[in-house]
């Protein structure tokens, strides 16, 4: 069953975007798929931090709020 | 002793950290980051500060601020700008920490979009708020010298009063509160925003501030990198002259040259 879902679509919602995947193991499958460079981001999973030394150790779930973030300019 | 040795000699520490350059700048409104980090190099700036936004998740390939203005060159001073609450505040600077592993932050909360003023009330709430989990917090306020001090009480690493709305570019309106929070502060006082130019720098240094914190007056300059190295020498000035202890004012003349042996 585990198996099936791994494969099955799953919808999150990114930055506010509705997005859906398919196969992504983990957070940090979704950080690469992403084309984002894991040293340069931040990512809260609905509401909580996720360290970046845990990505990978952090599934996703269909539904999940994921915000990612980093520096830009600023006063 | 010439001016090299004496600014060189003439630290500052924040939360711990030992600091030469008195000149913090922004990065916003460059018209690109090589522009900015060009900027901060003709500043000699050794702080910045940055904002947290969402990626751009349709091109993860567009220029990024750590490729230009580098962590590992700047100490980033991450902001809360666009928070409206204490939530929102702990929210943004908790992902900033994750971000860079950075706990020195700079508390921004405003209540009003078009004077960009802060709300005095919700910052001293999310102050509290940071403090009690492990930030060191650069507050921005105005130039009350009431909160400023209850800023302090709460455990402000530096308090930043405002020189004027940000991005006014109106220099200091108010050089009595200011003098006032300098007067009674304890930890580091920065006047942040509003500054115009060169001169209104070096009158904040000269008042006492222990450095200044700009970034339309270097961004929106004609000539942005000419005017960041202006700022480095005001801000340098500035401070040489606070140092040095101006000479009374007077109100009638006193002749340079001597009285005496006048043919």
């Amino acid at each position: 069953m585990d198996d099936v879902l791994d494969e099955a679509v799953m919808t999150l919602t990114i930055n506010g975007e509705e997005r859906s995947f398919s196969g992504l193991s983990d957070l940090a499958a979704l950080v690469l798929s992403l084309g984002l460079d894991p040293r340069k981001v931040a990512v809260e999973r609905n509401l909580e931090i996720v360290p970046r030394s845990a990505y990978g150790a952090t599934a996703l779930s269909d539904g999940d709020r994921i915000e990612i973030v980093h520096f830009i300019g600023g006063g | 002793m010439d001016g090299a040795t004496h600014t060189q000699e003439d630290r500052w520490n924040l939360a711990g950290r030992t600091f030469t350059s008195r000149l913090i700048i922004g990065t916003g409104k460059y018209k690109d980051y090589a522009q900015n980090a060009a900027a901060a190099e003709a500043a000699g700036a050794e702080i910045v500060t940055v904002a947290l936004r969402r990626v751009n998740l349709s091109d993860p390939s567009q220029q990024m601020l750590v490729d230009y203005v580098k962590p590992d060159r700047f100490t980033y001073l991450p902001n809360t700008a666009g928070c409206f609450t204490g939530e929102e505040a702990v929210r943004t600077l908790r992902l900033a920490r994750e971000a860079g592993g950075w706990d020195l932050v700079k508390l921004e909360v405003l209540s009003d979009p078009k004077l960009l003023y802060p709300d005095m009330e919700e910052t001293l709430r999310a102050l509290k708020m940071l403090i009690a989990e492990g930030f060191q917090v650069m507050v921005y306020c105005t130039d009350d010298p009431v909160y400023a001090r209850k800023l302090e009480d709460a455990g402000a690493c530096a308090v930043m009063p405002l020189a004027a709305p940000i991005g006014s570019g109106l220099g200091i309106l108010n050089k009595v509160n200011i003098g006032l929070i300098i007067e009674q502060a304890k930890v580091p006082v920065l006047v942040d925003a509003g500054l115009g130019t060169a001169s209104d720098a070096a009158i904040a240094m000269e008042m006492g501030c222990d450095a200044v914190l700009m970034n339309t007056a270097i961004s929106d300059a004609r000539d942005p990198i000419l005017m960041a190295s202006a700022m480095k020498h005001a801000v340098i000035a500035g401070r040489q002259a606070f140092l040095a202890g101006r000479m009374p004012r007077r109100v009638y003349g006193d002749p340079s040259s001597p009285q005496s042996g006048l043919i």
